[in-house]
Parts: C-alpha cells; sequence; structure tokens
C-alpha cells in the first residue's frame, strides 16, 4: 500500500512534467491538474498506510 | 523568477544582503526554541544540542556536496534537451566550493545563504521527531537532506533550474516564484519530518489502545514563544536576502519584504489566537507559537511580489490552517509531531506557493495566469520527487542504522540516556514528565 501510494505521487509528477515538456498549451493545465489529483490520491493512499493500527501504542 | 545569468547586484546591495545572510541563524535558533520549548523536560538539552549538531552537519555537508548540487544561476550546470528547450537539471560546481571566489560576487553569496538554508531546513524534521530521535541518526538524515534533496530542489528553484525558468522557456509567469524558500526550504524540511515522525513512530504514551491520542503538552511556553521572536527576525533576513539573491530583488524591497513577513505572522498567529480561544474558551500558546512560524513560511514564497494586505490574508489563513491542522494529523493520522512541524512548515510551505499564484503582482510579470502552472509545477515536484526519495533514503537508514532510541531511554529521557546530564538538574522530577 505505501508502495503503491508513492508510485500514483511519482506517476503524477511525471504526467505533470510531461504535460508541459510534450502539449500544446490548451492541454497543458488539463494534465497538470489531472497530475495533481492523482498526486493527491497518492498521498492519501501513504497516509492510510501509515495509520496506527489498533491495540500498537508506539 | 530566476534569470538565466545571474542578475548584477550593485556593491551597497551585496553589503546589505550580506548583512541580511548573517540574521538566518536567528531563525534556526528560533525553531531550536520552539522544538524545546513543546518537547519534555527531559529532553530539552539533547534537543537543543541536537538542533546545533543538525546545523552543523548541514552547513559541513553543504559546503562539501550541496553548493556542487545547487549552484547559482549562470553558472555551469548539466541540461537536457525535450522538446528543443533545455531543462537545467543540476549544477556542475567542483565539489567544496573549489573556484568560487569568496567575494561579495552574488555566487559567493548564494553559497553561504544555501549554507544557512541547508541547516535552517535540518532543524526542521528534529521539532517532529522530539523525544525519540537518536542524535548520531539525525546526523547522518542531516547529510542526506543537505547533501542530496535540499541542494536539488534548490537548484532547480533558485540555481537557474528548470522550475525557475519555466517562465523563460515556455511562458509559463515568471517561472516558479519562491524567493525566501517556502518549498526549498519549509517544505523540503516539512516532507523530511513527515517521512520521520512514520520512521519512528509514536512515543511511548502517545496513544491509547483505541488509537486515541494523549495530551504530552510541552515543558515551556516561554521558550516557544520567545523562539518565535527570534524566527520573526531570522526570517526577514532569509526572505530579504533570497529576493535580493534569488529573484533580483532590488534593495529597496527589503522594506516591502519585511511588512509582509510581519503581516503574516501577526496574521497567522491572531487567526490561531481567535479560534483557540473560541473553541477552549483560552488562547493555547504553543498553537500561537506554531501559527506564527506558519505565517512567516506561507509569505516567504511571495514575499517580494505580494501586496502588505494580501500578505496579511496569506497570514490569517496560514493560522487557521495550522490550528485545525496540528488536531487532524494527531487525532485522525495518529501522527505524533511534538514540534508541530509538518503544519507550520509542510502545509503552510504548499500553502505559500499557491498563495504567490492567487495575490502575486511583480512588476513585469507578463502572463501571471501561467503563473499557476509553474507552482504547481514546483508543488508536484516536491511531492513526487522530494518526498518519495526522502522517505526511501531515510527508510534505508533507519533500516541499518536505527533512528529509533531504545524503549528504556525513551523512558528515562533522552538527556540522561544520551548526554548522561539533564537540562535543568536543581528541577524536581514529576512523576508524569
Amino acid at each position: 500500500m505505501k508502495l503503491s501510494g508513492f508510485f500514483w505521487l511519482v506517476m503524477g509528477w511525471a504526467i505533470v512534467l510531461t504535460a508541459i515538456a510534450l502539449l500544446h498549451a490548451a492541454a497543458q493545465a488539463g494534465f497538470v491538474i489531472a497530475g495533481i489529483g492523482l498526486q493527491a490520491a497518492g498521498l492519501v493512499v501513504v497516509f492510510r498506510a501509515h495509520f496506527l493500527p489498533p491495540g500498537d501504542k508506539t | 523568477m530566476t534569470p538565466a545569468t545571474a542578475p548584477p547586484i550593485p556593491e551597497l546591495t551585496s553589503i546589505l544582503c550580506l548583512l541580511f545572510i548573517l540574521l538566518v541563524p536567528f531563525a534556526v535558533a528560533g525553531l531550536a526554541l520552539i522544538s524545546t520549548g513543546l518537547g519534555r523536560s527531559r529532553s530539552a538539552a539533547h534537543m537543543m544540542l541536537s538542533c546545533l549538531l543538525v546545523f552543523g552537519v548541514g552547513a559541513i555537508v553543504f559546503f562539501a556536496f550541496g553548493f556542487a548540487w545547487q549552484g547559482y544561476a549562470g553558472r555551469p550546470g548539466h541540461a537536457v534537451s525535450i522538446g528543443g528547450k533545455p531543462w537545467d537539471l543540476i549544477a556542475a560546481e567542483p565539489f567544496f566550493w573549489r573556484g568560487l571566489k569568496l567575494d561579495g560576487s552574488p555566487a559567493a553569496l548564494a553559497a553561504l545563504l544555501g549554507m544557512m538554508s541547508a541547516g535552517l531546513a535540518a532543524v526542521i524534521p528534529l521539532g517532529s521527531g522530539g523525544g525519540r530521535w537518536r542524535l548520531r541518526s539525525a546526523g547522518a538524515s542531516t547529510a542526506i537532506l543537505a547533501g542530496i534533496t535540499y541542494p536539488l530542489f534548490a537548484h532547480w528553484a533558485w540555481g537557474g533550474g528548470w522550475l525557475s525558468q519555466l517562465g523563460a522557456t515556455y511562458g509559463f509567469g515568471m517561472g516558479f516564484i519562491d524567493a525566501g524558500g517556502a518549498l526549498p526550504i519549509h517544505a523540503v524540511g516539512g516532507v523530511t519530518a513527515l517521512a520521520i515522525t512514520w520512521l519512528l513512530a509514536p512515543r511511548n504514551g502517545k496513544y491509547t489502545n483505541d488509537r486515541q491520542p494523549l495530551a504530552l503538552p510541552g515543558h515551556n511556553a516561554i521558550y516557544v514563544l520567545l523562539g518565535c521572536f527570534f524566527a520573526w527576525v531570522g526570517w526577514i533576513g532569509l526572505d530579504c536576502a533570497g529576493a535580493i539573491l534569488y529573484q533580483g530583488a532590488e534593495a529597496s524591497r527589503s522594506v516591502l519584504i519585511a511588512a509582509n513577513a510581519t503581516l503574516g505572522a501577526a496574521g497567522a498567529m491572531l487567526a490561531a489566537a481567535c479560534i483557540t480561544s473560541l473553541r477552549y474558551g483560552k488562547p493555547d500558546a504553543s498553537v500561537a507559537g506554531n501559527s506564527f512560524v506558519g505565517g512567516l513560511v506561507a509569505t516567504s514564497a511571495g514575499c517580494a511580489v505580494m501586496p502588505p494586505f494580501a500578505a496579511l490574508v496569506v497570514g490569517l489563513v496560514a493560522g487557521t490552517l495550522v490550528t485545525f491542522s496540528i488536531e487532524w494529523f494527531e487525532l485522525h493520522f495518529t501522527i505524533d509531531d511534538p514540534g508541530g512541524s509538518i503544519p507550520s512548515h509542510l502545509l503552510c510551505g504548499l500553502w505559500g506557493c499557491v498563495a504567490v499564484a492567487i495575490f502575486g503582482q511583480a512588476p513585469g510579470a507578463g502572463n501571471m495566469a501561467g503563473q499557476w502552472v509553474a507552482q504547481l509545477a514546483g508543488i508536484a515536484t516536491l511531492l513526487g520527487f522530494t518526498f518519495p526519495l526522502s522517505y526511501g533514503l531515510n527508510w534505508l537508514l533507519d533500516r541499518y542504522y536505527p533512528m529509533r532510541v531504545r524503549p528504556d531511554g525513551e523512558r528515562q529521557g533522552m538527556d540522561l540516556f544520551e548526554l548522561g546530564t539533564g537540562a535543568y538538574p536543581d528541577f524536581m522530577r514529576h512523576n508524569d514528565d
């Protein structure tokens, strides 16, 4: 779960970079937002993966 | 906006810039006091020594390797061409500042500011790992931050790297703007703090069996609030020096920058004091202190391009963000962050970066609509590159050189366990401390 969350973060960044480098101006903003959205989902996954399990006090 | 070539700086401005850089250690002292005050008394000397030690390690590592990869606009760098446009990825300076003339040149001043900034960024995760992070592994983790994660991001944002050139190469506003280091210093320190918090796990006794957090209050509110005063002075120096060196701001803009930093911090603390008063009947000193720092962080990105009223709004939002996120992180995300570094440095750094696109009004800015893309690219880079890299490297470090102190050390207190003496030998120890 941790790994997949970090994978989404990296993939979101890759989408943003690709949009900036290779797409024309009209499509860029949409793909940048999509990349950030994917990163937001990745953050949710990473945070959930680090929740303290019940019964673990440390 | 980092020009492709270094902006010329008049001699008087260089002197002023040097004086601003010399204020930055006050920011480090401020954060050290805040982290110490928010920690427990049995780990107070350990925290102070850790702050001094990681600042030292950060400065040495930056001197050895960091500046070689951060560089400065107009100096050698490695670039690739994508779609016929250059993407400057990493600087190509010699190690140990060889060949760098230590005069009043912009590159020399940038190297000095970078050394201070690397040390400042290294102090940020200490607040999150307070009470359980071993001194030696904190030093080793700092080497990763000051030698790899910080200089790479700083090159992209400040050293003539691809983020700073998004305006020149693709027409996105002025390129990525962050004069005072909201992302390169504070958010990079903040993502490292988040990684460290997860790797260390919460302090013993912080959570009950059913994941309910227990209050482990800081031991000295005076340190926390005094630290805010120090941080304020240091931030003004950091913001002014950064704006002059990395954005080519004229020295006269320092008045606006100092006013913005002050208004941002004041607004954030006011917001926190009002919200905690409304919710709990009395203002909370630790939340107000963290919010003060959050306001300084949030305004640092756009300190040279925002009008004062906007800085006040940015500060008010930052204070609100810190106040609620401290509770959310502790209650819902089971993150034990005694120093509040993650809300005040990471979240407010991200907010400050976005605020530039909302409120930025730089002279000759051109297409400010494109500024959104440049700022979002900076955030995406932090989350998609710096965060996974920092987590991965610190995870590796923890695997081979455990970060967390042994349980008996945590129970005894970091002062006695790692230093052999307490911070307050004449004070009576309480059972719950």
